[in-house]
C-alpha cells in the first residue's frame, strides 16, 4: 500500500464515532451497576471465604453456568484475533477455533465431572488443591498453581488489547498525551477491579448474560445482514480464495491457507487438540466449572455449550467478510493492524449506533473473562502459594481478603503489562500460555483416575515438556520480523510434518513420566499419600452422605478437607 | 457405559481426520464443504455428548449407592 492510502484510510477512520461512543459508554454504565448488584445474586451471608468471594457458593445452576462458561472461555481477545487470523493468515490459522471448541466438550465431559465430584467432597477450590490431596506432594501442587498464575497473567492483558482495538477504531486512545491516551482503558479497568474485589464470582456471572446477549446478537446480524452487502458467501469464499492463493511478498509464499492443503492437516488437527485439552487446565476454565451446583450441570454444559462454538465459526468467517468488503484495519498510528479488523468492518457497514452495541459486545466480552481469570489467578496464589507455603494457619477470611487484594493486583499487572510493553509481548506470553497449560494435564487430568503414574515421574514430565515447548516456541521466527515467537506450530520429531508444539511436548511429557514411574514403582519410592477415595469422584451434590460430610466440613479450618486426618474414611462417619 | 465413552470419542475421530473434509465440493449455499462439514459437526457433537449424558444418568440410577465403583 503507497504511503497516501495509508494517510488517506487512516483519516477516515480516526474521527471520534460520537454516537457509536455513547452506545458503548451507555451499555459500559450499565454492566459497572450490574456488577456492583451483583452481590445480592444468589446471596450469601458473607462473601468473606473463597468458597462465596471465588466461586460463587458453588451454586449455578444450568444456565449461569452456560453464560458464565460461555462468558469465561470465548474472550474479547477470541473475537479480535480468530477473525484477524483468518483475515491474514487463512484457514489453519484461524478455523482450527472450530474443531478446537467441539471436541473440547466430549474431553471435559469425561474428565470434568470427577473432579467437580472430588473437589465439591473436600473443598478444592483450584486444580493444585486436587493435586496436594492426591499426592500430599506440596513440590507438584506448586508446579500446577505456578503453571497456572503465570499462564493466566498474559490472558488477563490480552482482554485488555481486545477493549483497546475497540477504543481505537471508535476514534479513543489516539493523540500524544499519554494520559488522555491510556485514560479509557485505566477508567474501565479501575470499575472492572472494584466490583470483582466487592462482589467476587457472582460480578462476572452477572455481567456475562449482558455480554452473551449482546454477541449473539451482533453476529447474527452481522451474518445475516453483510454477505448481502458484499455479494453474497460465493463472493466472499471467491475474495478469500485469491487472497490466500496470492504471494506475500514479505516471505514469497503464499498468504496463507483457504483449505488445509496437504501436509497442513498435522498443524489444523494438532493446534485444535492440543488447545482443547489445555483449555480446561487455565483456573479460569477451572474456577468456571467449579462454581457449578451439581456434576451433572458440568456434564449438561457439555452438551449445551456447543453453541458458542458455531457463533465462534460464524464470526472467524466474518474476517472473510472483510476481506469481500475491502476493510483496510489501520491504526491510528497509520500502521496496518489485522488485530482492528473485525471492529473496523463494524464501523464501515452498520448504522453508527449498531457498530456501538458492537463495539460494547466486544468490550464487555472482556470484562467477564477479565474478572474470572483475576479470580481464579488470585484464588490459585491464596490456596497454593500463601496458605501453603507462607502462612499455613490462614482462616478462610483471610484468604479470602489475600484473594481480593491479589486480584487488584493482577489486574494492575495486567494494564502496566500493556501500557508499558510492546502488546506482542503479550501475545507471545499467551501462546507460551497455552504450551505450559497443556504440560499439567497428565497430573491433573491422568491423577483424576488413576494413581499409578508417580508423583516424581510426573513432576519430570512437567518439568522437561515446559522446558521443551518454550524453547521450541522461541525457536520459531516470524516470516517476516525474524523475531521470536513467531508462531506456534514446529516440526513433529518422527513425523516430519509441522504440528502444535504444545501437543508434541505433551506427548514427551506423558512419555517420561510413564519411563520414570516404571522406574520409581520398581524402586519402590513412595507416592505420597492420598487423600481422596473412589466415591469423592463420583459424588454428586445431592447424596445424603455428602451433605453430611460437608455439614462436618463447614466447621473446620483446614480447606484441604479432612478433619480427622485419616485419609480415606470420609463414608464411614 | 462403554457406548457412552464410544460416542463421545466419534467426534474427535472425525475431528482429526482433517485430510477426509478439507476440500471445496460438494458445496452448500456457497460455503464449501470443509466449512459446513465442521458447522454441521457441532450439532452432531451436541447430540452425541446429550445422548452421553442421558447413558451415565441411567446408569448412575441402576447401580446407586454402591461405593468405591466408578462410572
Amino acid at each position: 500500500m503507497s504511503p497516501q492510502v495509508a494517510v488517506l484510510a487512516a483519516e477516515d477512520t480516526s474521527g471520534i464515532n460520537g454516537v457509536a461512543l455513547s452506545v458503548l459508554i451507555a451499555l459500559f454504565a450499565l454492566v459497572t451497576v450490574a456488577g456492583f448488584m451483583a452481590t445480592r445474586f444468589k446471596q450469601a451471608d458473607s462473601l468473606e471465604s473463597l468458597e462465596e468471594w471465588g466461586l460463587g457458593g458453588r451454586k449455578f445452576g444450568t444456565w449461569i453456568t452456560w453464560f458464565l462458561l460461555g462468558g469465561d472461555l470465548y474472550t474479547a481477545y477470541t473475537f479480535v484475533a480468530v477473525p484477524a487470523a483468518m483475515f491474514a493468515l487463512g484457514s489453519v490459522a484461524g478455523f482450527f477455533a472450530v474443531p478446537y471448541t467441539i471436541v473440547l466438550y466430549p474431553i471435559i465431559f469425561i474428565f470434568m465431572a470427577r473432579l467437580w465430584s472430588v473437589s465439591h467432597r473436600h473443598g478444592y477450590v483450584t486444580t493444585a488443591d486436587f493435586v496436594r490431596g492426591r499426592y500430599d506432594d506440596r513440590g507438584l501442587s506448586l508446579a500446577v498453581a505456578v503453571t497456572g498464575f503465570v499462564a493466566t497473567m498474559p490472558y488477563i492483558a490480552l482482554q485488555l488489547v481486545g477493549i483497546q482495538a475497540v477504543l481505537e477504531v471508535a476514534g479513543l486512545g489516539g493523540g500524544d498525551n499519554i494520559v488522555a491516551k491510556d485514560a479509557p482503558l485505566f477508567i474501565a479497568f479501575a470499575l472492572l477491579a472494584a466490583y470483582t474485589y466487592s462482589s467476587g464470582l457472582r460480578a462476572p456471572a452477572v455481567i456475562a448474560f449482558v455480554k452473551d446477549i449482546l454477541i449473539y446478537l451482533v453476529i447474527i446480524v452481522a451474518i445475516v445482514y453483510l454477505p448481502g452487502q458484499v455479494g453474497g458467501w460465493e463472493a466472499i469464499f471467491g475474495a478469500a480464495e485469491d487472497k490466500m492463493a496470492a504471494t506475500n511478498e514479505a516471505t514469497g509464499k503464499p498468504n496463507g491457507a483457504f483449505i488445509p492443503g496437504t501436509g497442513q492437516g498435522w498443524a489444523y488437527a494438532t493446534l485444535a487438540l492440543g488447545s482443547a485439552l489445555a483449555l480446561f487446565m487455565y483456573p479460569h476454565s477451572i474456577t468456571a466449572s467449579l462454581s457449578s451446583s451439581s456434576r451433572n450441570t458440568i456434564r449438561r454444559n457439555a452438551a449445551i455449550l456447543p453453541a458458542y462454538s458455531f457463533v465462534l465459526g460464524l464470526l472467524a468467517l466474518l474476517g472473510w467478510v472483510a476481506i469481500a468488503a475491502g476493510t483496510q484495519p489501520i491504526g491510528l498510528d497509520g500502521e496496518p493492524n489485522a488485530q482492528l479488523v473485525i471492529p473496523q468492518l463494524f464501523e464501515d457497514m452498520f448504522p453508527a449506533w449498531f457498530a456501538g452495541v458492537a463495539f460494547a459486545a466486544i468490550a464487555i466480552g472482556a470484562l467477564v473473562p477479565a474478572a474470572i481469570m483475576s479470580i481464579a489467578a488470585a484464588n490459585t496464589f491464596s490456596r497454593n502459594i500463601y496458605k501453603e507455603w507462607l502462612k499455613k494457619d490462614a482462616t478462610p477470611a483471610q484468604e479470602a481478603k489475600v484473594s481480593k487484594l491479589m486480584s487488584l493486583l493482577v489486574k494492575a499487572f495486567a494494564l502496566i503489562f500493556v501500557l508499558t510493553l510492546d502488546k506482542q509481548n503479550a501475545i507471545n506470553f499467551q501462546l507460551l500460555g497455552g504450551i505450559w497449560m497443556l504440560q499439567t494435564f497428565p497430573v491433573i487430568v491422568f491423577s483424576l483416575f488413576t494413581r499409578w503414574f508417580h508423583r516424581h515421574g510426573l513432576l519430570v514430565g512437567w518439568a522437561v515438556g515446559m522446558v521443551y515447548g518454550t524453547v521450541g516456541a522461541y525457536n520459531v521466527k516470524n516470516p517476516v520480523t525474524g523475531k521470536a515467537f513467531g508462531g506456534s506450530l514446529d516440526n513433529i520429531p518422527g513425523i516430519g510434518e509441522m504440528g502444535y508444539i504444545a501437543l508434541t511436548a505433551f506427548v514427551i511429557n506423558v512419555v517420561i513420566a510413564a519411563a520414570l514411574t516404571v522406574a520409581l514403582n520398581a524402586l519402590k519410592v513412595s507416592n505420597g499419600r492420598d487423600e481422596t477415595i473412589p466415591f469423592d469422584y463420583f459424588a454428586d451434590a445431592d447424596d445424603p452422605r455428602v451433605q453430611k460430610d460437608l455439614a462436618d466440613h463447614a466447621h473446620h479450618g483446614d480447606p484441604y478437607g479432612d478433619p480427622d486426618d485419616i485419609p480415606g474414611n470420609a463414608p464411614a462417619r | 457405559m462403554a457406548l457412552a465413552a464410544v460416542l463421545l470419542v466419534i467426534p474427535v475421530v472425525a475431528l482429526m481426520w482433517v485430510p477426509h473434509y478439507a476440500k471445496v465440493e460438494p458445496e452448500l449455499l456457497g460455503f464449501p464443504f470443509f466449512f459446513w462439514y465442521q458447522f454441521l459437526w457441532v450439532f452432531i457433537c451436541a447430540a452425541l455428548t446429550w445422548t452421553a449424558y442421558k447413558l451415565t444418568l441411567s446408569a448412575r440410577g441402576l447401580t446407586t449407592h454402591k461405593v468405591g465403583e466408578d462410572r
